[in-house]
């Protein structure tokens, strides 16, 4: 789902303010803000802590009597978890559902874009407005159609990789189109003009200029891409669905939620092997993730 | 190992054959004269995305559409018959219910605390870290948010030392422990809290950028005129910052509407708190009433068709300016 927002002047690294911004800050602001970054943060805390610890601890006291010593934690949890459970295969299952997943839209979408940003063609702005409409069509209106198209009298690719990269390609695609096309419009004109005039065509315009000059948006949304695909469950529920061998992280965990019910020390470890790459890449690249939401739209 | 082998031919492949595919058709079109060439070749580059579009979101649009129409199997039709089911199954209405506590209430709560943070953090030097603190969440699935919620809200039975935060709080002022989640009273809360948690960070984000842009010689003027911290925020703050909310909301609305992956996760819908998207699954699913579904389908696009116009409007609007 998307909304269109208003182009974003200024990055939000600069202009963190001269010394007037901060002179309003009192004890108060800082009181209320420290209890609500506590408050986004202790359910994690919580999380984490209870994946350390023995089934009997877990079961019989608040994850907050355990970090005091003496420590007893263990990681037997992620043993269980990652072996006996399965947890292992589906990680490799995420990767191999989430990379190719994130890689053939920004693929199909980019050539798209250029056209939309620097080609003219009858029914342009119709077509792109058709984009900007479809951003926010949600997934449930296409299921039907779609599980028939992958089923046996259809494509017959069922629970398949094949099918979730191709679904995933689809639903992708029009926040793909919409985030380059806004990022390529806005590439300065006189570029392409003097690359015109030198006697480059379109395609060297594109792969030579274009392409490079937008690397910045293309990492924005690889990240987003990456991060909704990993943390998708409708999609893999729907088109892997009961394919064990197939299943991903967030799929597995959610039937694990089912299964093990009161195991607290095993579903926290779950829950964190599937949290582990998505905050290792939000931490690495949060400036490009926070640009991809500011630079034009959104999508979640 | 015929998976990883078919993921590398992808990974590799798609973005080759394409690349291949335009050098290919520029080939052809140096058979056309210059004029012809310019016509054809912005349709030959949208080809891919556009058959993308269509195969996997208009097409089936319509067909669910048409769908809506016909019986459990979409064999014969049934004229409104699954829309009088719709409207009429006290099941699928609690679920419209609950829809529309998770529209106000979540909407409410994502931009008003999203406001409240950005406008604070403004004002610190920890700006970064605080908005990273309270970003966190929408780096995760929506399946561990559940996990860790359930976490949050463990009950044991009164008498018992209780292992959730809340109920520790709770019984520790002498009050009896509560089961949130597996409540019909209080579960939809507790679910829609799980959301805000999640989605604060995106409406924070958004407004914090929007409150960048005005400018802070204005605030200041204001300042020294005598505006005092409120009448600053209320007469200049917000009604610039209008549009940003305004973009921000329609997000979260659309986002409500769609809930789904934290009921699945947490309730799967029972204990009252059963909301459109996760109705739909389930019949799709567990009923196998497929008109049923697409109708569901159908309610749930209707609903959101109107903040796709103002979406499409506000586009437009935003390229007159360009």
């Amino acid at each position: 789902m998307s909304a269109v927002t208003p182009p974003v002047t200024q990055p939000i690294a600069q202009r963190r303010g001269g010394l007037g911004r901060f002179r309003r800050s009192s004890w108060t602001t800082h009181l209320v803000l420290v209890a609500l970054m506590l408050l986004w943060l202790v359910p994690t805390v919580g999380l984490l802590v209870n994946s350390f610890r023995e089934r009997a601890d877990a079961n019989s006291s608040g994850w907050w009597t355990a970090i005091l010593p003496p420590y007893e934690f263990t990681l037997s949890n992620y043993e269980a978890v990652l072996g006996q459970s399965g947890l292992a295969d589906a990680f490799v299952n995420s990767l191999f559902i989430t990379i190719p997943a994130t890689i053939i839209p920004i693929a199909v979408a980019s050539f798209a874009a250029y056209a939309f940003a620097w080609m003219d063609f009858p029914f342009k702005n119709a077509l792109f407005v058709l984009v900007v409409g479809l951003l926010v069509v949600p997934l449930q209106l296409t299921l039907i159609p779609i599980l028939r198209l992958f089923g046996p009298n259809g494509l017959d690719i069922g629970g398949s990789f094949l099918a979730v990269w191709l679904a995933h390609t689809g639903y992708g695609l029009p926040f793909a189109l919409y985030l380059l096309r806004n990022y390529m419009g806005g590439l300065p004109k006189e570029v392409f003009e003097s690359a015109s005039i030198d006697g480059a065509s379109q395609a060297t315009a594109f792969f030579r200029l274009a392409l490079p000059m937008s690397v910045p948006a293309i990492a924005s949304l690889a990240i987003f891409q990456f991060l909704f695909t990993w943390n998708d469950l409708l999609v893999s529920l729907i088109y892997i669905g009961t394919n064990i061998e197939n299943q991903p992280l967030t799929l597995k965990v959610a039937n694990l939620v089912n299964s093990l019910g009161g195991n607290v020390h095993l579903l926290t470890a779950a829950a964190f092997v599937t949290m582990a790459l998505p905050l290792v890449v939000f931490f690495a690249l949060q400036r490009y993730f926070v640009r991809g939401i500011t630079g034009g739209a959104v999508k979640g | 190992m015929d998976d990883l082998i078919l993921a590398a031919v992808v990974v590799v492949g798609i973005p080759a054959v394409l690349v291949g595919y335009i050098l290919l058709t520029e080939q052809i079109l140096k058979v056309f004269p210059e004029r012809r060439r310019a016509r054809v070749r912005p349709w030959l580059w949208l080809l891919p995305a556009l058959a993308f579009l269509f195969v996997f979101l208009v097409y089936p649009a319509i067909g669910t559409f048409i769908d809506s129409f016909k019986d459990r199997r979409s064999g014969d039709f049934v004229g409104l018959a699954n829309y009088q089911y719709v409207f009429g199954s006290p099941d699928v209405l609690g679920a419209i219910k609950n829809n529309i506590l998770w529209l106000v209430l979540f909407t409410g709560l994502t931009v008003g605390f999203g406001l409240a943070i950005a406008i604070l953090v403004d004002r610190v030097r920890y700006e970064s870290t605080a908005k990273s603190v309270i970003f966190i969440p929408l780096a995760i699935s929506f399946v561990a948010a559940g996990v860790i919620w359930q976490t949050v809200y463990a009950f044991q039975p009164a008498g018992q030392p209780q292992t959730g935060p809340l109920n520790a709080i709770i019984t520790t002022f002498g009050a009896d422990p509560i089961s949130f989640v597996r409540n019909a009273t209080t579960g939809t809360f507790a679910l829609i809290i799980v959301g805000v948690w999640i989605w604060t960070g995106f409406a924070m984000v958004i407004l914090s950028a929007g409150l960048k842009g005005i400018s802070a010689e204005l605030l200041e003027a204001a300042r020294v005129d005598g505006a005092n911290e409120w009448h600053v925020f209320r007469h200049i703050i917000l009604p610039l910052l209008m549009p940003t909310i305004a973009v921000v909301a329609t997000t979260m609305v659309i986002t409500a509407l769609k809930a789904f992956d934290i009921v699945y996760v947490m309730t799967n819908g029972a204990f009252d708190t059963e909301v459109l998207a996760n109705r739909m699954y389930q019949e799709l699913f567990s009923f196998s009433q497929f008109g049923r579904a697409a109708a569901i389908a159908v309610v749930l696009m209707l609903a959101i068709a109107p903040l796709m116009i103002a979406n499409v409007r506000r586009f437009r609007e935003q390229e007159a300016l360009r």
